[in-house]
């Protein structure tokens, strides 16, 4: 029965999304209905509402999915990995590392397509190295000591974050404040993006039982079982990196990671071999919804994909989490 | 071969020179209860034994075979272990919770067969917890959360049961329903090995007994050789009296009452 229950829960979330997409395709300073989009899809000559679609929407569609989706995924894992239902990928201090890389390429004037995500990356992949090797204990998992250095150390970032702020020259600046409330217009090619969702998501379908009993505490999980030390270590490294890919891509994002697992596990319970892949296309629909509406509010004015998922976010899961208090 | 045998085993309690080791053997069919007063290192020995924390030194086998040896999958199979904090994770139903105890016996793309789903329904009724099967693990009771902890590791399955205070949060009909449990348990060729706060159930239900001193001394050995008043009063700097009730020895602790009343008279307060 829970596995019908999960089934079609992961069939309704996947409709959603394909919904979405449309949504995504359709939607913007020129609206385009599904019928015209169909029609599109069989001109010979490309024309100039093909080339929108096919050259920007699609893209930025495709990247609104694999981000939401990695943010999602990671998210759940850390809420698991470190026990704590405020953890969200950028507990640890990637997003910081990220952007302060990303803002000191732009102010040295190498933001361009490429280098800008390639130092976000960078920067991400340094400030989970810094917090893995400083938290790091002979055994166990150090669960507290980890999330006590990555918010320590997202501090620090966020301090010189605002020193370079504060330093910029100030035609600098809308593009810098723009990178970090998240935004999806610096996105490059989304490839990159949804090949890390996949082999994410193909790589953690087998461990779902793992986490399950791993949330039941580091000793207890033990004493079941599970190889707690390897375990953790290879989920905080594959956690970080997926979060690693969608800063570069996109930004700091807030709260798609927080917000996702927890409005599913109010939903469907705490089970992670659904919650794990619910988590990835709910991500993906809640940045695709916010990305969308983010164009074509104000269009041709357009609105950071980060700040909408907040504003999107927030109702929904206040409404949610006063219902589920029976 | 034994399920498990230590070899001068000492655990690790930090700030005690002194430890004895410890050098005992468990066979299927024991009941072992651990006595000690509050510190004495009950715990610190359930987790070593489990290969939770490394000891100070000696060895363990698990069904002859050294404990480092073990895969943690394959131990777990042997060797399962009720924790003092109860850890089920709240959201989940009764039911999810405690089918985390077929996590060693099931490969990692295997889903859980009927007879696994079986194992937890018999193991739900042998602790009453049946009716409460599809209800959230936050809407149970202290007691009936540690009922559903038991439940997870008849589930479990293991050779040897390590049970740290299994009666805690429990009434008495309950505590002798877990007693008589484990009984079973053993008769069915379990090895049972817990920590007990109350010497009447170790007195009752345990074959062998294990005596930690908070100055790092320890006996092991049979019921009948350590059921003596006067060490059990030094065990736990408390004294004790012996009552015969139905050949059935029960200690008591004795209340000083003149020096109550003495100390009462020259308290200041």
């Amino acid at each position: 029965m829970a596995m019908l229950r999960g089934g079609s829960l992961l069939l309704l979330l996947t409709m959603l999304l394909i919904a979405a997409l449309l949504m995504a395709l359709s939607l913007g300073s020129v609206v385009i209905s599904p019928l015209a989009l169909l029609r599109l899809l069989g001109e010979h000559s490309p024309s100039l509402d093909a080339t929108l679609v096919t050259q920007l929407r699609l893209p930025r569609a495709l990247n609104a999915i694999a981000v939401g989706g990695l943010l999602g995924l990671s998210g759940a894992v850390m809420q698991v990995l470190l026990r704590n239902p405020l953890a969200d990928p950028y507990v640890l201090g990637v997003s910081g590392g990220a952007s302060l890389a990303a803002l000191s390429a732009m102010l040295m004037g190498i933001g361009g397509s490429l280098l800008l995500p390639l130092s976000a990356f960078g920067g991400a992949l340094l400030s989970m190295v810094l917090v893995f090797a400083l938290a790091t204990t002979a055994r166990g998992f150090p669960t507290t000591r980890l999330l006590l250095t990555g918010v320590v150390m997202a501090s620090g970032w966020g301090a010189l974050i605002v020193l370079l702020l504060a330093l910029a020259p100030s035609q600098q600046l809308p593009g810098m404040l723009f990178w970090l409330m998240g935004d999806l217009s610096y996105a490059g090619a989304p490839w990159l993006g949804l090949t890390v969702l996949a082999m994410s998501l193909l790589l953690l379908s087998p461990w779902g039982r793992t986490l399950n009993v791993l949330a039941r505490g580091p000793l207890q999980a033990a004493a079941l079982g599970v190889a707690v030390r390897p375990v953790s270590w290879g989920l905080y490294v594959l956690a970080s990196l997926m979060t690693a890919v969608a800063v570069a891509s996109a930004g700091t994002i807030g709260f798609v990671g927080l917000i996702t697992p927890h409005l599913l596990r109010l939903m469907v319970g705490n089970d992670q071999r659904l919650l794990l892949p619910a988590s990835a296309v709910a991500g993906a629909i809640l940045l695709l919804l916010a990305d969308t509406l983010g164009r074509s509010l104000l269009a041709p004015q357009q609105l950071p994909a980060g700040v909408v998922t907040v504003l999107l976010g927030v109702p929904v899961f206040i409404v949610l989490l006063r219902r589920s208090v029976h | 071969m034994s399920l498990l045998g230590c070899h001068q085993f000492i655990i690790d309690i930090p700030g005690r020179g002194n430890v004895q080791p410890l050098d005992i053997h468990v066979e299927c069919g024991q009941l072992w209860g651990i006595l000690g007063p509050n510190g004495a290192g009950k715990t610190t020995l359930l987790h070593s034994l489990a290969g939770l924390i490394p000891p100070r030194g000696g060895s363990i086998s698990v069904a002859g075979v050294a404990l480092s040896a073990w895969r943690r999958r394959t131990l777990a199979q042997q060797l399962g272990m009720l924790f003092q904090q109860p850890s089920s994770v709240m959201e989940m139903t009764v039911f999810e919770s405690a089918l985390a105890g077929r996590y060693p016996w099931l490969s990692r793309w295997q889903r859980e067969s009927a007879a696994d789903h079986q194992h937890v329904e018999n193991a739900l009724s042998a602790v009453g917890l049946e009716q409460r099967s599809q209800q959230r693990v936050a809407a149970l009771s202290g007691g009936e959360r540690q009922r559903l902890e038991i439940a997870t590791l008849m589930v479990q399955d293991p050779a040897l049961w390590l049970l740290d205070e299994p009666t805690n949060h429990l009434d008495m009909h309950q505590q002798q329903r877990v007693m008589r449990l484990l009984h079973q348990r053993a008769q069915h060729g379990k090895g049972i090995m817990m920590a007990l706060h109350d010497i009447n159930l170790a007195t009752r239900w345990c074959s062998h007994l294990i005596l930690l001193f908070d100055d790092g001394s320890l006996e092991a050995g049979p019921r009948q050789a350590l059921l003596d008043t006067e060490k059990l009063s030094r065990l736990y700097h408390q004294p004790l009296r012996c009552v015969d009730v139905d050949d059935q020895p029960f200690f008591i602790p004795i209340v000083p009452t003149d020096q109550t009343s003495e100390s009462s008279a020259s308290s200041p307060f």
